[in-house]
């Protein structure tokens, strides 16, 4: 079991979560909606797993590299 | 004339307004958020008005704020610029409630072009092609049947959207009732409204547009840009005239669209978005506002649109502001617009960040519209357009190369800029050929994918 942390590439809000703590997860499925810039910025699960921590609710502004979300995977 | 005009918008366009404001001699009212108090287009106005707060919900968008600010700075018209409140028909009619002149159509024309099925149903009766599509799909059935009368693929589409946002497409059944619900959700989630319909997906299309102006009597057609590099829905690179459409097609395709505004009485300036595919145009949208592109159809005609625009709104007739015998008759000029963004070309993210350096290059045959200051940051608030190069010549091939020198001589930095993708699609050997499609650009960055550090190649 490992903790992987999920970090935003941008500096943006938080439009949408579209997980739960507790979900489980593939790869590539989307976990988090930012926007920035008028763009609407996917974050993506790395790896397959479940959802540990969702840090960041909608309407919060993020920075670049901030930690957004914590998954376990198998 | 008017005497006062307020400016709803900010960055280039807002710079933009500032200026034809001052060549007709009338005053300026700049508005501006807490983030944009340093912004060029501020100093430049006669006056300005603040908009308290970062977001444009609470500033630049927001209706109430915006419509007080103009009446306390004593405006006469409001100039909405394009994005914000620009196709907003609520706010244009609250406008004209304050006894403001709104600097743009009629607030029902702009409802009609706004309802993206009503608008084809209109420009299809005027006599301009469509592109086989529906109406407005209710249910899992009506779209399946929708579909199979189009033909595959078929292009999902939100019937308030606009600007390329929130569309899918589908090439199955499968794939159109997997994409049916996510694509009502995206709609309402950007426009507050779920509806959608179907419209064919065109083979590799070229956008080619019709520059309109109208009186609410007579409309004119002053010529065509084509806009085809883009991403994600996004313009890039513009030009004029389109290369290598024969100019009978053209002349008939823009006699299309001026027998349809006129049938609508068309009163501003407007463009009529198309898409040009196996040689047969079809109708995309109508803009009904001024265009990031304006200014490459102006290098061409020498017009200046966002004056006219000012005094089509202030009563003053098409005739006498451009008298047939003198409106433009073909050029001999050329002129391409690069879009310099403040984002990350590789990943196609955008970048913030404090602009520490920011200098416009002067040159030669380079129209350069700045709409930031040195020391300005580039925020998540609003959108990423930095700038605008137009390089202009009697040739394509010299406009296209001085847009390349005007790209390569702003000097940026502080943000990460697409300035290497623009140079390198101004380069590229499909584009000065003049065989670019609007997928031509994602193709091409999918194909070629540049290692980091690397020189960015398409």
């Amino acid at each position: 079991m490992a903790r992987v942390q999920i970090e935003s590439e941008v500096t943006g809000n938080v439009w949408k979560v579209e997980v739960a703590a507790g979900d489980a997860v593939q790869e590539g499925d989307v976990l988090i909606i930012l926007e920035s810039m008028k763009m609407e910025i996917p974050v993506e699960a790395p790896e397959a797993g479940k959802v540990a921590e969702l840090l960041v609710a909608p309407e919060d502004s993020v920075e670049e590299d901030q930690v957004v979300a914590v998954i376990e995977t198998a | 004339m008017f005497r006062r005009v307020f400016i709803a918008n900010r960055g280039v366009v807002a710079r933009r307004i500032v200026r034809a404001c001052s060549e007709l001699g009338v005053e300026s009212v700049a508005a501006y958020s807490d983030l944009d108090r340093a912004a060029p287009h501020v100093a430049e106005a006669t006056a300005s008005a603040r908009l308290p707060g970062y977001r444009a919900a609470d500033t630049y968008v927001n209706i109430e704020r915006v419509i007080a600010a103009a009446k306390s700075a004593g405006a006469d018209a409001l100039h909405p610029g394009y994005g914000f409140l620009a196709e907003n028909p609520d706010f244009a009619s609250r406008v004209a409630a304050a006894g403001i002149a709104f600097i743009g159509p009629a607030p029902d024309v702009i409802r009609t072009f706004g309802e993206k099925t009503g608008a084809r149903r209109h420009m299809e009766q005027a006599g301009f092609p469509v592109a086989p599509g529906s109406e407005l799909i209710e249910d899992e059935r009506a779209l399946s049947a929708a579909a199979r009368r189009i033909g595959w693929p078929v292009m999902l589409k939100p019937a308030a959207g606009g600007g390329g946002i929130g569309m899918r497409v589908a090439r199955s059944e499968a794939e159109l009732v997997a994409a049916f619900a996510s694509a009502k959700a995206l709609a309402q989630g950007a426009f507050g409204n779920a509806a959608v319909y179907l419209e064919a997906l065109l083979p590799n299309p070229r956008h080619i547009e019709l520059q309109m102006l109208g009186d609410g009597k007579r409309v004119r057609c002053v010529g065509e840009r084509e806009c085809s590099v883009q991403r994600r829905h996004q313009k890039v690179i513009e030009e004029a005239p389109a290369p290598g459409v024969r100019s009978g097609h053209l002349a008939d395709i823009g006699e299309r669209a001026v027998a349809a505004l006129e049938a609508m009485g068309y009163a501003s300036l407007g463009t009529v978005e198309t898409l040009l595919a196996k040689r047969r145009f079809a109708f995309l949208e109508v803009n009904t506002r001024l265009q990031v592109e304006h200014g490459v159809t102006e290098e061409v005609t020498g017009l200046d649109l966002v004056q006219l625009q000012i005094r089509l709104a202030a009563g003053e007739r098409l005739d006498e502001l451009l008298p047939p015998e003198r409106a433009p008759q073909g050029s001999n000029r050329f002129a391409v617009q690069a879009r310099i963004y403040a984002e990350d070309s590789r990943r196609m993210l955008p970048s913030t960040g404090r602009l520490s350096t920011y200098r416009p290059p002067r040159l030669t045959g380079v129209r350069v519209e700045a709409g930031y200051a040195e020391g300005q940051a580039m925020t998540p608030y609003y959108d990423p357009l930095l700038a605008k190069v137009i390089g202009t010549g009697p040739t394509r091939e010299l406009a296209i190369g001085r847009t390349l020198v005007g790209v390569k001589a702003f000097e940026i930095r502080g943000v990460d800029t697409n300035r290497d993708l623009l140079q390198a699609i101004l380069r590229h050997p499909d584009f000065l050929a003049g065989k670019v499609h609007t997928g031509w650009l994602e193709s091409r960055l999918k194909a070629a994918p540049a290692p980091a550090g690397a020189p960015l190649l398409l």
